[in-house]
């Protein structure tokens, strides 16, 4: 057994139902992002949209996750209680298909850092009508580290081996540690 | 570098199809900050009183405020200016929603609209990309539909949409601008829009507002978020529901409707009906509103939840705010689930719902009374609520009587003569008011109704409370943090006014307070219109979170303009001074300063006299209520004294007719208006 380690767990709650729509998150994310802090605002250049659409009722707040090199294969369309959601509503990537999450001028990717420094991410701050909350928690994991990565790197090894056959994988695991 | 605003407005002749960015002179700024206050310097030097509403030569100006776009909570709105063609005077209209930080994201502060487009056109703003478009195949179409077709055609969800609908494009002259939840209703600047031939304007931005002082800018943003927690948590206590709080009156989340059903009038503000609000139609008005109500929704950046989406069924969904709620159902003597479909309707057509239900129940008193025959009406059903959506269609497409009543109840009823000018009985400067019959005269609301230049009295009330506490104690509770006052004696004012007896209206607050008060209201409002900060999180209601102490420090840090309390007071009286300026050229006078002669019951000629004549020495006007040479002076307003004496309006050495000469102007007043 490896060593329990502490990791805290950052989670914004979204509560679309209280959502009033009003896009306070997107201005003090904006906000708080600027260079210098405070300086401007800008709702294109924040990490937090909010999917809006008051005449079909959606209002979906979606924060920027990982950027994307390349578009999903597909796009997924979601129906919740008979109300039907734009494809990509609820992704959270910065990706070719959209221009979300993108500096405007440079077109580069932005992430949500949950405010790093400040008690609870702004954009929770700011919204008064409780459709973001936040909460902390701490989870102790048990983290054998070197044994759960082996375990998953022979999973992958094995495959390819039977994909490619064990020699050639060799050959290759070699010529790779020649370069470096 | 310019701080809060872009620094540039867009200018549009329709009728050369010429599109030009223009910077603007940061010193105009300095001395009307923006919004309301540029909006009127543009109005007084470029659109003389010659200029007919619906001549080319009137401007239509969409003026985003100067802190619009900037974190400031609940600093959102747009201030569209024209003159009226229904009042002949500076309109005074302005809408929430999200319009105005979209314009000054794409990078400007103000839209100006000259000439007239011979086709029907709508301008698509995206950033520096500005272009006019071809809009024929939006004709007829309505508000909300032509929005969302718009963002559609040109796939830009995220987009805003100012649009009129068929009563625009027809001119009607209480006309509204629509914009998804919000509107700028009053004073028919639908119809300016609509002779200028533009049924819409899309706007997208995406570049930055700076602010001059960051942190300070910041932290002011976040004592205003605090405030607005603590008064959302500490209703006033001793006043209505709707007006404990903060925002707009909360019409659609409150369904206790008891007060405005009660004491509001119905039909054509005749018909108070007291005992209306009974167990059954409580329950009924409760289900048809919970039924209705998708969701409570804000303008942009703001907590408050002042508007709704409504949907009834076999109507398309819509977006309502404030009062239009009871307007309908009120001048129609129907239900609120009535009142809610005919609404979504109205909002598509695109009219003032104050005006428009009273219009309409205007026209059936004529029917009723025998000035108006079935004639008049081919085709109208018989039932109640049939005969309004028949009025509404006819109105919005100008189509027989229609045609007479699109023009408001004013010109209507001069139009249709034999005595109907008796039911339009309810106007202030050929403007429909909101339908309240009284008792006993507020000399308060008489001077904020006579001299308030916003037409509306919702745009002119708020800070001091509308009636006295019944106790001490309770006024002593009331007066324990209220930080908003401008002085420490406004406090003493609201401790001693009583219900009752000496203390009590019409002759307390005395003429002197009276005034005062009025000044304090009336600045805050004006205020608000040039930042662009909502009423409902500042001047409507009582302790808000924005006030004269806290609005210097706001431009300072935002806008990086040098200001105090008695910089921006004086501001503020530049530019309210500058509107009334306005309407002086284009002909008002002390004879039209006055409340619908039937307001209220009692009445007191001399009190109102003095009132009047002590409002207009505190403001620097004249017995007639012309500013002064020596009031423009002090306010460096000195082109508009030339220009008075160029005109005859002001004399040299005459400044002050004679007093006897003005009262009996105001007295004789026998015009409806």
């Amino acid at each position: 057994m490896g060593d329990k380690k502490k990791k805290i767990i950052k989670t914004i709650n979204i509560d679309v139902n209280q959502c009033n729509g009003c896009r306070a998150c997107e201005v003090i994310c904006s906000c708080f992002h600027a260079a210098p802090k405070y300086s401007s605002n800008n709702p294109a250049r924040s990490r937090i949209r909010v999917v809006r659409d008051p005449l079909r009722d959606v209002y979906v707040p979606v924060y920027a996750g990982e950027y994307a090199v390349a578009e999903c294969a597909g796009r997924d369309k979601y129906t919740i209680d008979g109300k039907e959601y734009d494809e990509c509503s609820f992704c959270r990537a910065s990706c070719p298909s959209r221009d979300e999450f993108k500096e405007p001028d440079s077109g580069l990717p932005l992430k949500c850092d949950m405010c790093e420094g400040e008690e609870e991410p702004l954009c929770v701050k700011w919204c008064l009508v409780d459709a973001l909350t936040y909460k902390e928690r701490e989870e102790e994991i048990e983290e054998d580290d070197e044994k759960e990565d082996r375990e998953e790197l022979e999973i992958g090894l094995e495959s390819l081996a039977s994909k490619y056959g064990l020699e050639k994988l060799m050959d290759s695991v070699a010529r790779l540690s020649k370069k470096d | 570098m310019r701080y809060a605003e872009t620094g540039f407005n867009l200018e549009i002749d329709l009728s050369r199809g010429n599109i030009e960015k223009v910077a603007t002179d940061p010193r105009e700024t300095g001395l009307y900050l923006g919004g309301l206050g540029t909006n009127a310097k543009i109005l007084w030097d470029r659109v003389p009183p010659e200029v007919e509403p619906f001549s080319p030569d009137n401007l239509l100006i969409f003026g985003a405020g100067l802190l619009c776009g900037t974190p400031a909570t609940g600093c959102n709105r747009t201030i569209v200016s024209t003159i009226s063609p229904q009042t002949r005077l500076m309109a005074f209209s302005m809408m929430g929603g999200f319009w105005a930080p979209e314009l000054k994201y794409a990078g400007f502060d103000k839209v100006i609209l000259r000439g007239k487009s011979p086709d029907l056109v709508y301008l698509w703003i995206n950033n520096d990309n500005v272009e006019i478009r071809d809009a024929s195949h939006l004709k007829g179409k309505g508000s909300i539909e032509t929005a969302e077709i718009l963002k559609k055609e040109l796939n830009q969800p995220k987009a805003q949409v100012a649009a009129i609908g068929m009563a625009g494009e027809n001119r009607v002259y209480y006309a509204s601008i629509e914009q998804g939840r919000s509107s700028a209703s009053r004073g028919g600047i639908g119809a300016v829009m609509g002779d200028k031939g533009v049924k819409a304007i899309v706007v997208r931005g995406t570049k930055d507002i700076n602010v001059a002082r960051p942190e300070e800018y910041m932290g002011l943003c976040n004592e205003v978020l605090e405030y607005i927690k603590f008064r959302e948590e500490n209703p006033i206590p001793g006043v209505m529901a709707i007006l404990s709080g903060l925002g707009s009156p909360q019409e659609m989340k409150v369904h206790d409707e008891k007060w405005h059903t009660e004491n509001f009038m119905w039909g054509n503000s005749r018909t108070r009906r007291k005992g209306f609000w009974t167990e059954d139609v409580k329950k009924q008005w409760k289900k048809t509103m919970e039924n209705a109500r998708t969701r409570l929704i804000s303008c942009f950046n703001c907590p408050m939840k002042c508007g709704a989406t409504i949907s009834m069924p076999g109507f398309p969904t819509y977006m309502m705010k404030c009062f239009t709620k009871l307007t309908y159902t009120m001048g129609a003597f129907s239900d609120l689930d009535f009142g809610l479909k005919i609404a979504q309707r109205a909002t598509e057509y695109g009219v003032d719902g104050f005006s428009a239900p009273q219009v309409m129940a205007f026209a059936l008193e004529l029917l009723e009374n025998g000035i108006l025959t079935k004639k008049d009406f081919p085709g109208m059903p018989e039932d109640n609520e049939g005969r309004f959506y028949y009025l509404l269609d006819k109105i919005v497409r100008r189509e027989g009587i229609g045609d007479v009543l699109a023009n408001g109840t004013y010109w209507a009823a001069k139009e249709i003569g034999n005595g109907a000018e008796n039911y339009a009985h309810n106007n202030i400067k050929k403007h429909e008011q909101l339908p309240l019959k009284l008792s006993m005269l507020n000399p308060i609301y008489f001077l904020m109704y006579s001299t308030g230049e916003k037409m509306n009295i919702t745009q002119i009330e708020g800070q001091f409370p509308q009636a006295p506490f019944p106790t001490r104690e309770q006024r002593e509770e009331f007066v324990k943090d209220w930080i908003q006052v401008p002085d420490e004696k406004f406090k003493q004012y609201f401790l001693d006014w009583e219900l009752r007896g000496e203390n009590s209206i019409p002759y307390y607050p005395t003429v002197e307070m009276t005034c005062e008060i009025v000044d304090w209201q009336e600045r805050m409002h004006y205020i608000d219109d040039a930042l662009g900060q909502c009423a409902g999180l500042s001047s409507f209601p009582l302790k808000p979170p924005y006030h004269i102490h806290n609005y210097p420090k706001f431009i300072s840090s935002g806008a990086g303009i040098d200001m105090d309390e008695e910089k921006l007071t004086k501001a503020a009286k530049r530019y309210r001074t500058l509107v009334r300026a306005i309407n002086i050229r284009r002909g008002m006078r002390r004879k039209d300063e006055k409340p619908p002669e039937n307001h209220w019951k009692k009445r007191f000629p001399e009190l109102e006299n003095d009132l009047l004549d002590g409002y207009y020495k505190l403001k620097g006007w004249n017995n007639d209520g012309i500013p002064t040479k020596e009031a423009l002076h002090e306010l460096d307003l000195d082109y508009v004294s030339e220009d008075f004496l160029k005109r005859g309006i002001l004399t040299d050495g005459k400044d002050m007719p004679s007093k006897d000469a003005s009262s009996k102007k105001a007295l004789a007043g026998k015009e409806t208006n």
